[in-house]
């Protein structure tokens, strides 16, 4: 063996056994999930709905979109969510409506019930209604992350410069955090 | 499972609607009409086992890259592999997360116990760099998504002169540096954040990020794979480790016939050229300049490290904990700033100025020890840099560089030997 092949030899021997090391440091010191997969979640509770859901994702158009959780919901005629504050005629005209897309319409059930569901090719995600809706009614329309529309990418650049720190980091069983739907117990990451 | 899950959703239930009384200002109606409520949807994510997936492919394209590349000697197999990561991981997977980010994953790992690493982002970081041990920058050669879209890019590569090539091939370390302190420190992801052609894969993206990328794109037209050899960070890593790589691409097959025709096909001036063409410096005086140079490398470092923590106030402005604390602290006025989301947020949750105040100078704290490694670590690649353009190491034919070889297979189909 020469000079050259030994150098080579044992460099190689050293970044491994260093690449080793790294790993059982992290596998058996740290917390390390095997099956883990992590997705970007908005805690409701903490979001308050500054609109850069709306500007700041990646995707063109923001997959943040508004979710409605029906069970929160009371069906108001006058609901803060849907219309602009001050309006004067309860019509569906869009000179009343707050949402900017069109994206939350309503649907009449019963006097004086009405239906509010989002559409969400046309929600961007800006808030304007669950702000609305939290500061006049029950709070039912909140800002959720679509996962089937989420790049999930490393990190989120709405989690960056979320000003309420609301968006986390959790594992893909507790993606959704649904106020009035609580499908996962919400598990926390530290980000 | 499936009962537990029913009986965990109707505590869950039961627990709900004893609180929402009291927090629902308007209680849902009793509907007359038989009017069902629907339910909230919750689209799910890409699976959770095609990350695996992704794992195996990355795997299948490094070895066949390793395979074209030292046995079968195919410059076309190479370019059909490119083809298939730039349309797997490229627009398929759309990038994240990909090794060159999972740096920062890794690094996070590290210092934060809390922070979860994912199982397959450690092995997307820790695979390429064993394969660069066995069989060099393979994953530079064809897996590699940025890399990819460059290589198919070159038109018609300039050649650059090696004092300038070799100045801007500091930039990687730098990056990697900078990308581990800010990761160490729970900043941000700089990777990712200046990442220039995941857009071009989203096809959609920040504008500066789009821009970023075309701009490359064009540069690469001359100057060969522009973000791989003066910017990358996993590069820097990769360039290390594969220079003690067990088995390596080689240009020839079985002799040299010194044609040159290789040094013209490689675009990167990753050949390096042997004896009989170099000037061989004379012994003695670079022995006493090798010396020289090797004590200086301590010097570097702590010049490197003091300058670093120095800067550490600068670096820190990157967090926006301190960003934030110090705007508020320079300029209090703009508490009444109603525009200001950030101030008005932080008003809002009624923390006080003095905790934020503390949290900043923990980070800040952070800063100044990560300042001091960053700048000693610059000082070094610096220094081993310089030291390594003082050895003169004998070689007998042409041969690529097993730092700068991206094993593209480019020569190989331009050696007359076969």
């Amino acid at each position: 063996m020469n000079r050259k092949s030994f150098i080579n030899q044992s460099g190689r021997w050293i970044m491994l056994g260093a690449m080793a090391y790294l790993t059982g440091h992290i596998f058996f010191r740290r917390k390390v999930s095997a099956s883990g997969k992590y997705v970007w979640q908005i805690d409701p509770y903490k979001c308050n709905q500054c609109g850069r859901c709306a500007t700041q994702c990646v995707r063109a158009v923001s997959a943040v979109k508004c979710v409605h959780a029906f069970q929160l919901c009371g069906y108001c005629d006058l609901c803060g969510g849907y219309f602009k504050p001050n309006t004067l005629n309860l019509t569906t005209g869009a000179e009343n409506r707050l949402c900017p897309t069109g994206a939350l319409t309503r649907k009449f059930v019963e006097e004086p019930f009405f239906e509010y569901t989002i559409d969400e090719d046309l929600c961007n995600g800006c808030g304007k209604c669950v702000k609305g809706c939290s500061s006049f009614g029950n709070g039912s329309l909140q800002l959720q992350i679509r996962h089937n529309l989420c790049q999930n990418c490393n990190e989120c650049s709405i989690a960056r410069l979320c000003p309420s720190d609301a968006i986390s980091r959790v594992p893909v069983e507790s993606a959704y955090q649904i106020k009035g739907d609580f499908k996962n117990p919400a598990v926390k990451e530290t980000r | 499972m499936k009962g537990s899950r029913l009986i965990l959703v109707i505590l869950i239930w039961l627990g709900a609607f004893s609180i929402l009384p009291a927090q629902q200002r308007f209680p849902k109606p009793e509907f007359r009409t038989d009017y069902t409520q629907p339910a909230p949807t919750t689209p799910e994510s890409r699976a959770t086992a095609m990350e695996f997936l992704d794992v195996a492919v990355l795997l299948a394209v490094m070895s066949l890259t390793a395979w074209f590349a030292i046995r079968k000697r195919s410059r076309k197999g190479i370019l059909v592999l490119t083809i298939v990561s730039i349309i797997y991981f490229g627009f398929y997977k759309k990038g994240c997360i990909c090794p060159i980010g999972s740096i920062q994953n890794v690094v996070l790992a590290l210092a934060n116990p809390g922070y979860s690493l994912p199982l397959y982002v450690l092995l997307l970081f820790l695979l390429p760099l064993v394969f660069s041990l066995l069989f060099g920058r393979v994953f530079c050669g064809a897996a590699c998504p940025l890399g990819a879209i460059q290589d198919l890019l070159i038109f018609k590569p300039i050649t650059i002169a090696p004092w300038l090539r070799k100045t801007l091939g500091i930039f990687p370390y730098i990056y990697l540096g900078l990308a581990v302190l800010f990761a160490a420190t729970g900043t941000e992801f700089i990777i990712c954040r200046y990442d220039p052609f995941i857009g071009i894969y989203r096809t959609h993206g920040p504008y500066l990020m789009i821009l970023l990328g075309i701009a490359f794109l064009l540069t690469g037209l001359f100057v060969a794979r522009p973000y791989c050899r003066f910017l990358c960070p996993y590069g820097a890593l990769l360039n290390i480790t594969s220079r003690f790589s067990w088995k390596h691409l080689s240009v020839y097959p079985t002799h040299c016939i010194e044609c040159k025709l290789c040094t013209t096909a490689c675009p990167f001036e990753a050949i390096d050229f042997p004896d009989s063409v170099r000037e061989r410096p004379e012994t003695r005086k670079s022995a006493r300049r090798f010396i020289l140079f090797f004590i200086l490398i301590p010097v570097l470092m702590a010049a490197g490290g003091w300058i670093g923590s120095r800067s550490h106030v600068y670096l820190s402005r990157a967090h926006h904990t301190v960003a934030l604390a110090e705007l508020l602290i320079s300029h209090p006025e703009l508490r009444n700033d109603t525009d200001n989301l950030d101030i008005q947020t932080f008003l809002a949750s009624g923390k006080s100025l003095e905790t934020l105040a503390a949290e900043a100078q923990v980070i800040r704290d952070k800063f100044r020890t990560g300042g001091w490694i960053l700048g000693a670590f610059l000082g070094l690649v610096i220094g081993f840099m310089t030291l390594n353009q003082l050895i003169y190491r004998r070689k007998e034919d042409y041969q690529a560089n097993k730092g700068a070889c991206y094993s593209c297979a480019r020569c190989l189909d331009y050696c007359p030997v076969e």
